[in-house]
């Protein structure tokens, strides 16, 4: 197993977060969350990562059987963990180009090697760069800054493209972006995708899953995983919405 | 794993890397301040009855001026009587060659990373180097004598040129401009020279290097750059200090003179000791720096980074006295702990059609505060002046502080003056988006920083926008809350 949650639980500030969260995933799998605003969706996203903001108040995460929660941010992804962000932030001054170098440095060291000479980065960059279709003018931009929404999401699947880790987590990814865009974005992905890694794409429409076809759909709500299917979930929770899993929902609960 | 503010803790602790002292036997002058010490040096360095008699001017100016009270730091008191105002390697007053200066002496400027023998230098960069009071050798002087060009130490060019000395001193900071600046003036030991002839470029980077070693003595320095028409030089000063409790004072002066249609381009690596995490020590950068573009077309560009200091108090200034000349100011100021800076620029448009452009970038970290202070002035004549002005403030942390003081006085109304600032933190978001590609939270306030400063990295010469890149991510390594 790759990715092992277990009863996890998580606040910001005062307020509860996560309440119980379990799931497993295998290399080779592709996983969707689902749910209405506010269910915990990028909340579960940001503890995976190690968002400082988020205090985890029980449970357990083990990646690769290594102890997730213990390590820093960096370390996670060095470890294989990437988190492409529904609001990638902008850098300026620091070019993209310089930003990729210094990831990929820093991964590589972790697997004991030796940075890539400036030929060797350049040919890898060349590389991934044309398999997610990204534009090589804004490689020498600054990170982020002035990119269109479309851009910004296309750089996130390029770095994906260019650290190869082995659990990818795509928080709203397509969140903002057009058609065309969308299919770029998961062509990148498809392309991606291999027995040995692993996806977890969080989204509030199932349109995403059109072009990334999960293996299994969870439905997150209220910080807990309410039901778990294969892509039909997905289909059914599209014709229906969210309103009838919140009246079941609040039907089971106890009323506090 | 470790919180950010105990990654500010380790880092804060991380020693100064130059701080180490060298021992050599020094001749010291006894502390105290008056004519008979003047007398002393000026006798000390052989110099003309005219120096001395400009020393003792500029020693009476200085004993009727008092200290400044609008500068926004807690003025230390500086007993002048306690100072020692001469150092100087003892056994060898002048080095004819590299043979005869004191190993020990080559090897401190070596671990500065300095080398001062010509095989070892790093080419296309011509060295002075200056140890306390002395300039120890100057490299690569044949091949820019080939050339007209002349750089030597102060007390060299008094004895061998000094037309040009009697000329040029004090003819744009004058002995009596600030308190500082007349106490250099009385007491300053020695400096760096440079005469670009008629149309010479000068076909390598000039640079001084400034160590003070010596306990309780000020360093007093005076650089005067004079290129005359039609020339072009780059020059860049670096300095650093040993590590200790007291405080000690860098009065420095510096003069720039640029005739027709010369340029200047003058840059600072500043990096004297800052003073430990509590304040404590670090050296009082008093400096005066001024540049006049005296013919038509002339162009002058500062352009500093301030990463050392205890408080580092400096306007590096540009008198746009010739029509269509062109001033230019880029700094970097950094600020951590308990360091301060009060630094900024003067441009004074006198001419028609004159140019100023201002970029300064201050940051501050830790309980530092740290201040741009700035003035632009367009004289009644200087028609058609343009001046831009950017000034960026990036604050790490809740404790420190960033000010800006922009003073503008125009008398003429086609003057075109303009100012734009902002005031930003370094985010958490920006640094959990680093930490999430596996960038340390070291590394990505490097990198944070270094964009954020890289307008002005950019108009270093090659060689040192690398070192002054590694210098920001040192003082600031991890100060991020």
């Amino acid at each position: 197993m790759m990715l092992n949650i277990n009863d996890l639980q998580a606040r910001v500030e005062e307020k509860a977060i996560l309440k119980g969260i379990n799931l497993q995933i295998n290399p080779g799998e592709v996983h969707a969350i689902m749910g209405p605003n506010g269910s915990g969706k990028s909340s579960l996203a940001s503890v995976l990562a190690g968002r400082e903001s988020y205090e985890v108040t029980g449970g357990s995460v083990t990646f690769d059987g290594k102890d997730l929660l213990d390590m820093s941010p960096e370390v996670r992804a060095r470890e294989g963990l990437f988190l492409a962000f529904q609001y990638p932030v902008e850098i300026p001054g620091v070019s993209n180009m310089q930003f990729l170098k210094a990831a990929v440095t820093e991964h590589r060291a972790h697997k004991g090697l030796p940075p890539f000479t400036p030929k060797e980065f350049l040919a890898f960059v060349k590389e991934k760069q044309q398999l997610v279709q990204f534009d090589s003018q804004l490689m020498n931009r600054s990170l982020n800054e002035g990119f269109s929404g479309g851009e910004k999401k296309r750089n996130e699947i390029l770095q994906l493209a260019m650290l190869e880790p082995k659990l990818s987590i795509l928080d709203e990814t397509d969140s903002g972006l057009d058609i065309d865009a969308l299919r770029i974005v998961s062509e990148g992905v498809n392309k991606l995708r291999s027995k040995d890694n692993a996806f977890l794409i969080i989204t509030h429409y199932q349109r995403l899953l059109d072009y990334i076809v999960p293996d299994f759909v969870h439905v997150l709500y209220n910080g807990r995983i309410v039901r778990s299917g294969t892509r039909e979930l997905a289909l059914e929770l599209e014709e229906k919405g969210y309103d009838w899993l919140k009246e079941e929902m609040h039907l089971q609960e106890p009323v506090q | 794993m470790a919180t950010e503010n105990e990654i500010i803790q380790q880092l804060a602790d991380k020693a100064y890397e130059f701080g180490f002292e060298t021992t050599i036997d020094m001749e010291v002058a006894p502390p105290g301040l008056d004519e008979d010490i003047i007398r002393f040096i000026s006798a000390k360095k052989e110099e003309p009855e005219w120096l001395l008699e400009w020393r003792l001017k500029a020693y009476r100016a200085f004993t009727k001026m008092k200290m400044p009270d609008w500068q926004h730091f807690k003025m230390p008191e500086i007993d002048f009587q306690q100072l020692s105002y001469y150092a100087a390697p003892k056994n060898q007053a002048k080095y004819n060659s590299l043979d005869e200066v004191d190993p020990e002496l080559l090897r401190t400027f070596e671990k500065l990373g300095i080398p001062l023998d010509e095989q070892k230098a790093l080419s296309g960069v011509a060295v002075d180097a200056v140890f306390d009071s002395v300039s120890v050798a100057t490299t690569f002087r044949k091949e820019l004598a080939e050339k007209g060009v002349i750089f030597c130490s102060f007390g060299e060019a008094v004895k061998e040129h000094p037309e040009l000395v009697k000329q040029y001193l004090g003819s744009v900071v004058p002995h009596s401009d600030n308190i500082f600046a007349a106490l250099n003036a009385a007491v300053f030991s020695d400096g760096s020279f440079v005469y670009i002839p008629k149309g010479v470029r000068c076909p390598m980077e000039l640079s001084t290097y400034f160590r003070i070693n010596a306990r309780n003595t000020g360093q007093f320095e005076r650089t005067l750059i004079v290129a005359d028409e039609g020339a072009y030089v780059s020059y860049l000063e670096g300095c650093t200090a040993p590590m200790r409790d007291e405080n000690q004072l860098h009065a420095a002066v510096v003069e720039i003179v640029a005739l027709e249609n010369a340029e200047v381009k003058y840059s600072t690596v500043q990096n004297w000791y800052p003073g430990d995490k509590e304040g404590k020590g670090g050296i009082y950068n008093f400096v005066t720096k001024r540049g006049i573009c005296k013919g038509a077309k002339a162009k002058i560009s500062w352009t500093q980074v301030e990463t050392g200091s205890a408080i580092t108090w400096k306007y590096p200034s540009v008198i746009l006295a010739g029509d269509n000349s062109v001033g230019e100011f880029y700094s970097v100021a950094v600020t951590s702990n308990l360091q301060q800076a009060d630094t900024g620029t003067k441009m004074f448009h006198i001419g028609k059609n004159t140019r100023s452009h201002i970029i300064s970038k201050g940051i501050s970290a830790g309980r530092s505060q740290n201040v741009y202070r700035g003035l632009v002035t367009v004289g009644p004549k200087a028609t058609h002046a343009r001046n831009f002005t950017q000034c960026d403030s990036l604050l790490i942390g809740d404790r420190c502080g960033a000010h800006t003081f922009p003073y503008i006085e125009s008398k003429n109304p086609t003057a075109m003056i303009e100012h734009e600032a902002t005031t930003s933190k370094i985010g958490e978001d920006q640094v959990f988006y680093l930490n999430a590609r596996g960038i340390d939270t070291e590394q990505a306030v490097a990198l944070i920083v270094n964009g954020y400063a890289k307008e002005v990295l950019n108009q270093l010469p090659m060689e040192f926008a690398v070192e002054a890149q590694k210098l920001l991510s040192i003082t600031l390594e991890g100060s991020v809350g």
